[in-house]
């Protein structure tokens, strides 16, 4: 029951994106002309696009910076530590609207008396960063949590430099977890729309197009674009649990 | 020594980007447009309880409908083979990963009056019925959107339940409602409490879903916020007034949430002495 | 068996340096892209209303693309749901737009707040083919900051199987008729449209900026409230004609006319609302030059026709209305008679005093707004009080917890 209440809709919308009748209801007839239209969108292209530079671009960021900051963290005393954990976790707990406005009043402000930058790609990037940062925090954490300190300075007392022996021991045992964040922090920047809308001056991202597409006529146009989306992130599933099956059954034999 | 160093790009940007925006918004909704201190926009913010209760009970019914339907679809996955279970959990997860607008859009392309489910029940022959523009459609799109959120933390403190307890309670002579009431749901509170929290803060300050399935008939607090910054009434001041009470109920609300986790853990503890 | 883990693990490693040095080359790409189309002055920001230019998508000319293809200068093209978006998002971000479409009473108040910035008219040759009529208007005398692009005139919608009454019937009392009770629907991007119609019934001046007058108006938005089955401006002609909604308020639109659907129906009142949208150029344009050169592409006759066949409005240019299709060019719903156009009220950029009222009045209509503080308090200290009884009960609870096991342990 409970998955079909998620996936009628969806089904439903990609069963319609090949209906030939521009009428909403009426399936006339089989047709592939929407995604023909789809994939000649300029616009809408064209806001693909810009949330994939914006995603990579913000979420890479968020796992180096994360990753240091969880690496940090560890060193230092219980007090500090909590409180810096709390203040990353406020784009987290935060609603969304709030996040945004906030970092539109910082923007504007900067603009504002700086006269430097204007609200466009680049604003939308350091927005994005900080919201993933905390999904990327919250990824590796349980992974550094079991790490063994004395691996590393065991590492140390044989003779290996310190960088040496941060690539070796810690960052490979924290990988999976540094992958999983940057994968996350990805689908998080991509599936964004209040942040964008706050922050994205006149760059559109996929999902404000769409916003803004859907405000008067509504074409089949938006289920074509819905259904390639879907398969998109279908198959980007399937391959990211076959990889983590492949490690399971890895690990396992070892 | 070392990591010091590393730590300083990470707190600079927490300064920047999550710390001075918290302080721009209590700035502007503290003042007025020349900069001067004023308490005129909080006074204006508590001009609309209307709004801040619709949307703090359209949030928790949302969240109710959530953990009844999230806690037993988790419950009933958890009870399945792991294969099964990580397929269904993958199957959940699926739609998260969807367009929020896309998947409001393909609410939309149902709900209408001419849209799929009055066309199947006029082909049979019932009357059309109105389910868009309607508070129940607002619902439904919380629930929709924000079902995932609370299945999966449910389910992963399912799953962490150890199969020997459960073994143990049947030993012990329970049948199985027993155990459910003495043994998983108390251990499963942990998922509850994050799901919660997880549905009910969106759920409460959304703006989008408003607009699109209720047909700006209620206005929520989102909507307010959203109007006030790059809506029909341009007033940063007391949209940021808003958001700041809006923070603050909501903080409590979380305050009140995880009050509930803090003591099971304590109930844990003293399980365990 | 410890090869293939350790082997894993640098199949990891290389596929995230590969994402990583991904993202480093975009990013250097994208750097490079933006140097260049600075120096090039490439990309010129337009940003209009939803729907509102030739976009292909309905047989014409896609006007965007050809001004790309002519000269070479690429076009971010950006759109906006009403004029006080487009106000907030020029007042608010930093955002530097070249072209914008701003009606009437938004190009004054931009104006006055200096927001704009003249235009340079010999670089718009084609700005001679603007019909008299839509010169010297109020909200811009001496034409030194906008240029027209389409005008139109609201009428209402409404569905003839559903609606009883003949088409001279309907007014906009209509619009608060209890026989179509939550079968109406309102458009409303901000407070100032939905008083408009509300003092179209009255019969005052859309402009007033009399108090009793702009009350008496949120009073019949609130007695009308009921009857409304949603404040969305999307999608309406579908709505109308489906059967879904029997009225709607709206914008004159050439839908009408291309869909020639039977049960539609569409009807001027006498006394109702003209808007003309107007290119203007903010004063913080980074490429005036090629906006002037945009301005001048969308008044060439040839392309404004075929602009206007697109959005479906009537154009201000009777060298592009004669270009058009003879159903648009004769039709009574795009150029309606003169008497009409004479009657219909053009809205004004009002005092600050009487926007606040009016955002005022609307947002206790539409948003509940009330006089009463208390309440809210209230919630919050019910909440504050559930928090700390919770907090207390909880600490209460883990003394004894603790006493207990301290007994257990003794």
């Amino acid at each position: 029951m409970v998955f079909l209440f998620l996936y009628l809709p969806i089904v439903i919308l990609i069963i319609f994106s090949f209906n030939s009748s521009k009428e909403q209801m009426n399936f006339a007839g089989f047709t592939f002309y929407w995604y023909k239209i789809l994939f000649s969108d300029k616009e809408i292209l064209g806001s693909v696009l810009n949330t994939l530079i914006v995603a990579v671009v913000s979420s890479s960021i968020a796992t180096i910076l994360g990753t240091f900051a969880i690496i940090g963290v560890q060193n230092l005393k219980k007090i500090p530590k909590k409180i810096l954990i709390n203040i990353a976790n406020i784009p987290l707990i935060n609603p969304e609207v709030i996040t945004g406005v906030s970092l539109m009043l910082l923007f504007v402000f900067i603009n504002q008396n700086f006269k430097i930058l204007g609200q466009g790609l680049f604003t939308l990037i350091l927005s994005h960063t900080t919201f993933c940062i905390p999904y990327v925090i919250l990824s590796i954490a349980p992974k550094i949590s079991e790490l063994n300190p004395n691996v590393y300075s065991a590492a140390l007392d044989l003779g290996a430099s310190p960088a040496y022996s941060f690539l070796k021991v810690i960052l490979k045992e924290i990988l999976p977890g540094i992958i999983t964040g940057f994968i996350l922090a990805f689908t998080v920047s991509i599936d964004d729309f209040v942040i964008s809308y706050f922050t994205g001056g006149s760059v559109q991202t996929l999902s404000v197009a769409i916003y803004s597409m859907s405000r008067k006529v509504v074409s089949p146009e938006i289920n074509a674009l819905s259904s390639v989306l879907f398969f998109l992130v279908f198959i980007l599933l399937i391959i990211i649990n076959l990889r983590e099956n492949k490690k399971v059954f890895k690990t396992g034999e070892i | 020594m070392k990591k010091r160093i590393i730590l300083t790009p990470y707190i600079v940007w927490c300064i920047v980007f999550i710390i001075v925006p918290m302080v721009l918004v209590l700035f502007f909704g503290l003042t007025d447009e020349s900069g001067k201190f004023t308490t005129r926009n909080l006074c204006e913010v508590f001009l609309y309880p209307d709004v801040f209760l619709r949307s703090l009970w359209l949030g928790f019914k949302a969240t109710a409908i959530c953990l009844v339907v999230g806690y037993l679809s988790a419950l009933i996955i958890s009870r399945l083979n792991v294969k099964l279970q990580k397929i269904l959990i993958i199957l959940v997860m699926l739609p998260m990963w969807m367009n929020f607008l896309l998947k409001i859009y393909s609410l939309m392309f149902i709900l209408q009056d001419n849209g799929f489910i009055n066309g199947i029940l006029s082909s049979f022959g019932f009357s059309k019925f109105n389910m868009m523009n309607t508070e129940g459609a607002v619902i439904l799109g919380m629930v929709y959107n924000f079902l995932t959120y609370m299945i999966l933390p449910i389910h992963s403190s399912l799953v962490e339940i150890d199969e020997k307890l459960l073994d143990a309670a049947k030993d012990l002579g329970a049948n199985y409602f027993m155990t459910f009431v003495k043994v998983i749901f108390p251990l499963s509170i942990p998922g509850i409490v994050s799901g919660i929290a997880m549905v009910f803060i969106p759920s409460v300050s959304t703006f989008i879903l408003s607009k699109m399935l209720g047909g700006r008939q209620n206005f929520l607090v989102g909507d307010i916020i959203d109007m006030h910054f790059l809506g029909g009434i341009y007033d940063p001041h007391i949209g940021s007034a808003i958001s700041l009470v809006l923070m603050i109920l909501l903080l409590i609300c979380t305050g009140i949430i995880n009050q509930l986790q803090n003591e099971n853990k304590s109930k844990k503890g003293a399980l365990v002495i | 068996m410890n090869f293939g883990f350790k082997k894993n693990k640098i199949i990891f490693f290389i596929l995230f340096f590969l994402i990583l040095g991904f993202a480093a080359f975009i990013l250097f790409k994208y750097i490079m892209l933006s140097k260049q189309n600075k120096e090039a002055s490439l990309i010129l920001n337009v940003y209009n209303w939803g729907n509102h230019i030739s976009d292909g998508t309905n047989g014409y000319l896609n006007v965007n693309e050809e001004f790309e293809k002519n000269t070479g200068i690429k076009i971010n093209y950006t759109t906006y749901p009403d004029n006080e978006s487009l106000y907030a998002k020029l007042a608010a971000s930093g955002t530097k737009y070249d072209v914008i479409i701003p009606s009437d009473y938004m190009i004054d108040k931009l104006k006055k707040e200096n927001m704009l910035q003249k235009l340079d008219f010999s670089l718009i040759p084609n700005s001679s083919y603007i019909d008299e009529e839509f010169k010297n208007l109020e909200h811009d005398p001496q034409n030194e900051y906008s240029l027209p692009y389409t005008w139109g005139i609201i009428g209402i919608y409404y569905n003839k199987s559903i609606v009883s009454e003949l088409e001279k019937e309907i007014d906009w009392n209509i619009l608060w008729n209890k026989k179509y009770e939550k079968n109406i629907l309102m458009f409303e991007g901000n407070p100032r449209d939905s008083f408009l119609i509300a003092l179209l019934k009255l019969g005052f001046s859309i402009n007033t900026t009399n108090k009793n007058e702009l009350e008496m108006a949120a009073n019949e938005i609130i007695k009308q409230k009921p009857l409304i089955k949603g404040y969305v401006s999307d999608q309406v002609f579908e709505r109308v004609s489906s059967g879904e909604t029997a009225l709607a308020p709206y914008y004159a639109d050439a839908w009408i006319i291309n869909n020639k659907d039977k049960n539609l129906g569409f009807t001027i009142p006498k006394n109702t609302n003209k808007f003309l949208n107007s290119i203007c150029v903010p004063a913080n344009a980074e490429h005036p030059k090629e906006a002037m050169m945009y301005i001048n592409f969308l008044c060439d006759p040839e392309i404004a026709s075929q602009n206007i066949s697109g959005i479906g409005y009537s154009t201000p240019e009777n060298a592009a209305r004669e270009k058009i299709e003879s159903k648009f060019y004769h039709s009574k719903i795009l150029y309606p008679d003169e008497d009409i156009i004479k009657n219909a009220q053009v809205l004004k950029n009002l005092p600050q005093d009487t926007n606040d009222l009016i955002n005022d009045l609307w947002l206790k209509t539409r948003a509940s707004k009330s006089n009463d503080t208390t309440k809210l308090v209230l919630i919050f200290l019910i909440f504050s009080c559930v928090y700390i009884g919770l907090k207390f009960y909880k600490s209460l609870k883990n003394k004894r917890k603790l006493n207990k096991g301290n007994l257990v342990i003794v």
